[in-house]
């Protein structure tokens, strides 16, 4: 059986920055991804991040996965793609199938990188083609360069719904609706702003009733909701749409963490059930530790915090580098995760990562 | 429809299409995208019909996990055609219900 010492699964940014981290001090890294190309979300993230310069604002994501990509290229990683892990034995065998054939590979750590997937929203018409998530759309534009449809309308306008209708507008596509069911935009004033300026008009307080279509979607119906998220008789909208994007939120891709017999709780603020860790990212089960989408929802920013704190985790725990190294670089990581998890949007989150880790509450503690 | 020119991702400069046969009819496909993306750059969006209702599917997530795209292809049933890669001559046919195996 072929050895690492620390196996990733999952090279998007998370996986990446473990990996690149790792190798750094002198690791042997194995990253596993099923896709056919690393990279994860990164590459259809074709906007500028947000942040401080720490966290890369003002970069793209695309740029961000290219340096990631040559990093881990230049400290030799084994990079396995196509490679769909499907189960993990005795803590420490990643069993994982390439091109139809089983391979199992022996790790000292293992790292569960998955991230997430969307969340479906199910209505009447919801499984006409069509219909499809705001991110298919994303992938589809940005990395494939096909254009789906011509007249879209998207539902849900967090971050997500936001940023995949501006992508809309620049792949040359109409965007002729965003609804939202709560009687607020979700994502942040500056992207919506963005596509107000391009004459998107949204609806808040509105939700999908129902689609008409024969072989595709032809007709959007659009319903105003109470204050008890019923319909309103006589607010429906009807638009003439080939498209529908749906952007209700994301789920952790948790599988193998259940597989593992991790232990979890259940957090709606980070996307439902998450597996519980401690402050260097590692489950109830030695030696298996979490990065990224999968503890819970958040950004790439702080996906790949969480990827460099794992990685100097693993480092520390396989004797790589010494424990104060380790607990200076951790003691930096913790406070830009905690810069990430401030303001009206990251506070709910820093609080359901205390609950998350049992009462841990990342930089202060360290200070 | 494909995006020939994008003002951050630039001209798509791709050269030498391949070809691909969906349903007896020939369309155009570049080599490293998927079978879904050249299938919509086509036009066609329905990509399989039901076993029990024969309602039709497209694609929807996009990422090789809801299954919804899935289709026959060189004679494989259930093929998921949104992560699958095109090579040259290939045989796609839209799928009814589960599919056959060619040797069947």
């Amino acid at each position: 059986m072929e050895k690492t010492q620390v196996a990733i699964i999952g090279a998007g940014p998370a996986g990446l920055s473990c990996a690149v981290e790792v190798l750094k001090n002198g690791g042997k890294v194995t990253l596993l991804d099923e896709n056919d190309r690393p990279g994860g979300q990164l590459f259809k993230q074709i906007h500028k991040f947000f942040g401080s310069r720490e966290h890369k604002a003002g970069v793209r994501g695309i740029d961000i996965g290219n340096l990631l990509l040559q990093q881990v290229e230049e400290g030799k990683a084994r990079v396995l793609l196509g490679s769909t892990v499907y189960g993990i034995f005795n803590r420490n065998q990643v069993a994982f199938i390439n091109r139809g054939r089983e391979y199992c590979l022996e790790a000292e750590k293992i790292v569960i990188a998955t991230g997430a997937s969307e969340n479906p929203l199910a209505f009447p018409g919801s499984t006409l083609p069509g219909v499809m998530g705001a991110g298919a759309a994303q992938t589809l534009i940005n990395i494939q360069r096909v254009l789906p449809g011509k007249r879209f309308i998207m539902i849900g306008s967090g971050n997500v719904g936001l940023i995949v209708s501006y992508q809309l507008l620049q792949a040359g596509a109409k965007v002729l609706a965003i609804l939202e069911a709560a009687p607020e935009i979700g994502g942040y004033a500056v992207h919506a702003a963005k596509l107000s300026r391009a004459g998107v008009p949204f609806f808040t307080g509105y939700t999908i009733k129902y689609l008409q279509g024969n072989e595709r979607v032809e007709e959007a119906v659009a319903v105003g909701l109470d204050a008890n998220w019923k319909y309103i008789a006589g607010t429906e909208k009807h638009f003439e749409v080939d498209t529908v994007c749906i952007s209700v939120g994301l789920s952790p891709l948790t599988e193998l963490c259940w597989m593992c017999g991790c232990e979890f709780a259940y957090i709606p603020a980070l996307g439902g059930h998450v597996p519980k860790h401690d402050q260097n990212l590692e489950t109830s089960i030695s030696g298996i530790y979490v990065a990224g989408d999968i503890t819970g929802i958040e950004e790439a920013s702080s996906a790949m915090e969480e990827g460099v704190l794992v990685g100097v985790a693993c480092s520390e725990s396989l004797g790589l580098i010494t424990g104060d190294e380790a607990s200076i670089k951790k003691k930096k990581i913790w406070n830009r995760l905690e810069q990430l998890r401030s303001g009206p949007f990251g506070k709910q989150r820093h609080e359901a990562k205390v609950v998350q880790m049992g009462g841990y509450e990342g930089s202060e503690e360290l200070q | 429809m494909r995006i020939l020119n994008h003002p951050i991702l630039g001209k798509d400069e791709r050269e030498n299409p391949i070809t691909i046969t969906v349903d007896d009819e020939k369309i155009k496909a570049y080599e490293g995208e998927t079978i879904a993306s050249a299938i919509l750059a086509s036009g066609k969006s329905v990509f399989r019909y039901t076993r029990k209702h024969r309602q039709p599917r497209g694609v929807y997530c996009a990422i090789g996990r809801c299954t919804d795209c899935v289709m026959t292809v060189d004679g494989i049933p259930n093929v998921r055609t949104c992560v699958e890669l095109v090579r040259d001559g290939m045989i796609i046919e839209t799928q009814h219900g589960l599919g056959k195996w060619s040797d069947q």
